[in-house]
């Protein structure tokens, strides 16, 4: 696209410095977006690879895919690839990085060297993953429970758990960054309420990064130490404590679920706000229950550890925290809906990936509260129940949401217009391939499929099977989104400043955005004030 | 003659913000080293609670002698760091140039009296994972103490050599003119990494050392 690109859009981030080495010592936050975009849309595939793989196993009881073994590595690759090198990453590093600045009206992120070192060390953890997987694998599941981690799993723990180590840092140090560059670099005008609910969502999460993945890497390391040396503390053997590794590990793993889903309810925000032409409804409440998440989040980790042999006054209290912490989530509901009342509602690509976020989202919200009560997650801890709650929360939300983000800024990272028919026939496919694929495994999880085996009961299959077409479906809209936007690259029509008619001070620039992201200093207006005329 | 003031980056307006930033960051780091530090401190509160007696025993065979003397020498090395940082603002550059230096060499003192310490427990089989050769019903619960042990002030350790290498780096700009009344915000944020290496050891010495000396 160089040398086109360049005559249409003079002065763009993408244009000029064009050579491999320019790009990989950038310091554009706008670079760095698009470098983390490419590492992470390989990861969602090598990921979705793992999945291709269990879903084929899963369409016969006896397994006849895959053996045991490899369906356990099977798994965990695919647990261990989307958590920490898609999931987490994505929204925040791709158009986290990219928007911030700009929603905020900066010329650049606090720190754009240690932006940029995140990256290397989110590609160097991807290269110990990927070592790991062609080295033979790893078998733990993505949880890395001891002992089986530490002292009889005959895979390849230590190079996952370095991979997971390093990456860590990466999530740090973005969090850091983020943090001080919305408290530091805020255009003059710029007040704390009248900032995006994306930027808002970007401020929760990084504070969640940055307080919940130091525990993760150091229990990891913990993990190694004892796994290497055969000394430790989590080994009963050795007269260490198993449920301390669990408390540990589920003391970063639970936030990391709102790591996943804050972003998606700041994209959603922003979507919504725009494609109903009004201001969000509640926008305070909607920053305070985002804070809310953030800082509840913290506090309910207990709740995986039900069946684990924790005591029962802390499973009563974890479930009652587990109930309190989705209060802020249903706010956020609630107000998305309100904001739809009255709106002038036209329903583009964005739109419809959007409202289909909420409407998954709140399905995988309600089961999240039906596993929250001891006495119902009893029987369905460790069934299929489970995973089609988490994927719900997961797939259904956070990709939805992030699917949404990437057309909604489309047009103001790439300067193109995606074919928009194209584009609603891949939204609303996803929203059924995902249903198909996962609603089954809810009825599968209620009637006593376990998790994580190669093989099931006769009885299951019809569900199974249905699962596994949805799958494929899944696939495919996952795949079109490539193939539309790589083509819009090259043939779509020139997008111009603000296709949407949004607000936001991204829009007041030129797509893509100059390298100083603004010609002239934005004007800073009142935050989604769809009832003025666009600037 | 003092030092320029620092080189404004593009994407800060001002070097008001420019420090703001810088020192916003640095808190933030350090919060995610009490979290790093967190960690080890609650596995050893849980295993702790698991073994009381065992960990009483453990506690006995560490050297407090050498560990007061280890507090001792850290906290009068961030007194030290704190005097430096006051006298690069009042442009007293070789007051400065030593007071780091100074604070380096009792870091580097600190890791020599670890270093004797590791030593000792060493020809006294006491190294969980390299020679480790205790009995008695307690042998499990020692064991677990020294691994945290290790564990803890191993990443502590790691901390003050980082703290020594920076020190030691300030205190050749700070002699080479690199800082002045107009810049001081790289020592002032070195000076906190400082104070915080300084607060863990604070919680690690009485784990570590007192635990269980008066029974």
């Amino acid at each position: 696209m160089s040398a086109a690109e360049a005559a249409v859009l003079p002065g763009s981030f993408l244009a000029g410095g064009h050579t491999l080495r320019e790009w990989l010592i950038t310091r554009d936050h706008k670079r760095i977006a698009i470098l983390y975009g490419l590492g992470i849309t390989f990861f969602f595939f090598l990921g979705g690879a793992a999945a291709t793989l269990i879903r084929l196993n899963l369409i016969t009881p006896e397994g006849a895919l895959l053996q045991a073994a490899t369906y356990n590595k099977a798994f965990t690759f695919h647990g261990v690839v989307m958590v920490w090198f898609f999931l987490i990453p994505s929204i925040p590093t791709t158009l986290g990085n990219f928007l911030l600045p700009l929603m905020i009206g900066a010329r650049d992120v606090a720190f754009p060297r240690l932006n940029l070192l995140s990256w290397y060390l989110y590609i160097g953890g991807g290269v110990f993953a990927v070592a790991a997987l062609l080295a033979g694998g790893v078998d733990t599941g993505w949880t890395f429970y001891a002992p089986f981690s530490t002292m009889f799993s005959n895979s390849h723990v230590f190079l996952v758990v370095i991979a997971v180590f390093v990456s860590g840092f990466s999530t740090i140090l973005t969090g850091l960054n983020f943090i001080v560059t919305i408290h530091c670099l805020r255009a003059p005008g710029m007040s704390w309420f009248r900032l995006p609910l994306f930027v808002w969502a970007m401020y929760a999460v990084s504070l969640v990064m940055v307080l919940a993945t130091p525990v993760l890497a150091m229990t990891l390391a913990l993990i190694g130490l004892e796994r290497g040396l055969g000394v430790g503390i989590f080994d009963p053997a050795l007269g260490g404590d198993p449920l301390l590794f669990q408390h540990l590990f589920w003391f970063y793993s639970h936030p990391a679920v709102y790591i996943m889903i804050l972003p998606a309810m700041g994209v959603a925000s922003e979507i919504i706000s725009c494609f109903a032409r009004r201001r969000v409804f509640g926008y305070r409440f909607m920053t305070y229950s985002m804070l809310a998440i953030a800082v509840i989040g913290f506090l309910v980790w207990g709740h995986h550890m039900f069946v684990a042999g924790q005591s029962m006054y802390a499973t009563l209290v974890f479930s009652l925290l587990s109930f309190v912490v989705a209060v802020p989530s249903a706010i956020k509901v609630f107000n998305w809906t309100a904001t739809l009342r009255k709106g002038e509602i036209s329903f583009e690509s964005p739109m419809l990936y959007a409202l289909g976020f909420v409407g998954l989202f709140m399905l995988g919200g309600l089961t999240g509260l039906m596993l929250a009560a001891p006495a119902l997650d009893m029987p369905l801890h460790d069934t299929y129940f489970v995973i089609a709650h988490f994927h719900y929360v997961m797939v259904g939300g956070s990709v939805m949401a992030y699917l949404g983000g990437i057309h909604y800024w489309w047009p103001k990272l790439t300067g193109r217009r995606y074919p928009e028919s194209w584009a609603r026939f891949a939204a609303i496919l996803m929203f059924f391939g995902f249903n198909l694929t996962f609603f089954p495994q809810y009825l599968l999880g209620y009637e006593g499929m376990p998790r994580r085996y190669h093989a099931y009961a006769p009885q299951f299959q019809v569900l199974n099977v249905l699962s596994s077409g949805g799958a494929s479906i899944l696939a495919v809209s996952y795949l079109l989104p490539i193939a539309y936007l790589l083509w819009s690259l090259r043939y779509g029509r020139a997008a111009g400043d603000n296709p949407w008619q949004a607000r936001g001070l991204e829009w007041q620039t030129t797509s893509p955005p100059p390298t100083e992201n603004f010609r002239r200093p934005p004007r800073v207006r009142e935050v989604y004030d769809y009832a003025e005329p666009a600037p | 003659m003092s030092a320029a003031p620092a080189l404004l980056e593009e994407q800060f307006d001002d070097p008001v913000q420019q420090r703001e930033a810088a020192t916003l960051g640095m808190w933030v780091f350090l919060a995610t080293e009490i979290l790093f530090f967190g960690v080890l401190f609650a596995s050893y509160t849980v295993c702790r609670v698991l073994y009381p007696q065992g960990f009483a025993a453990a506690s006995r065979r560490t050297d407090m002698l050498l560990g007061t003397l280890e507090t001792a020498v850290l906290l009068t090395s961030s007194a030290l760091v704190a005097l430096a940082l006051r006298a690069i603002k009042l442009d007293e550059r070789r007051s400065a140039v030593l007071l780091l230096a100074g604070t380096a060499a009792l870091g580097a003192s600190f890791l020599i009296m670890h270093g004797f310490e590791y030593y000792s427990e060493y020809t006294e089989h006491l190294v969980p994972g390299v020679d480790f050769l205790q009995h008695g019903p307690q042998a499990h619960a020692v064991e677990l103490f020294f691994c945290l042990y290790y564990f803890i002030t191993g990443f502590h350790s790691l901390h003050v050599l980082i703290g020594v290498a920076i020190m030691t780096v300030l205190s050749a700009r700070t002699a080479g003119g690199s800082f002045g009344p107009q810049r001081y915000t790289t020592c002032e944020l070195a000076a906190l990494y400082w104070h915080l290496v300084d607060i863990v050891w604070i919680f690690v010495y009485p784990l570590i050392y007192l635990v269980g000396r008066a029974a």
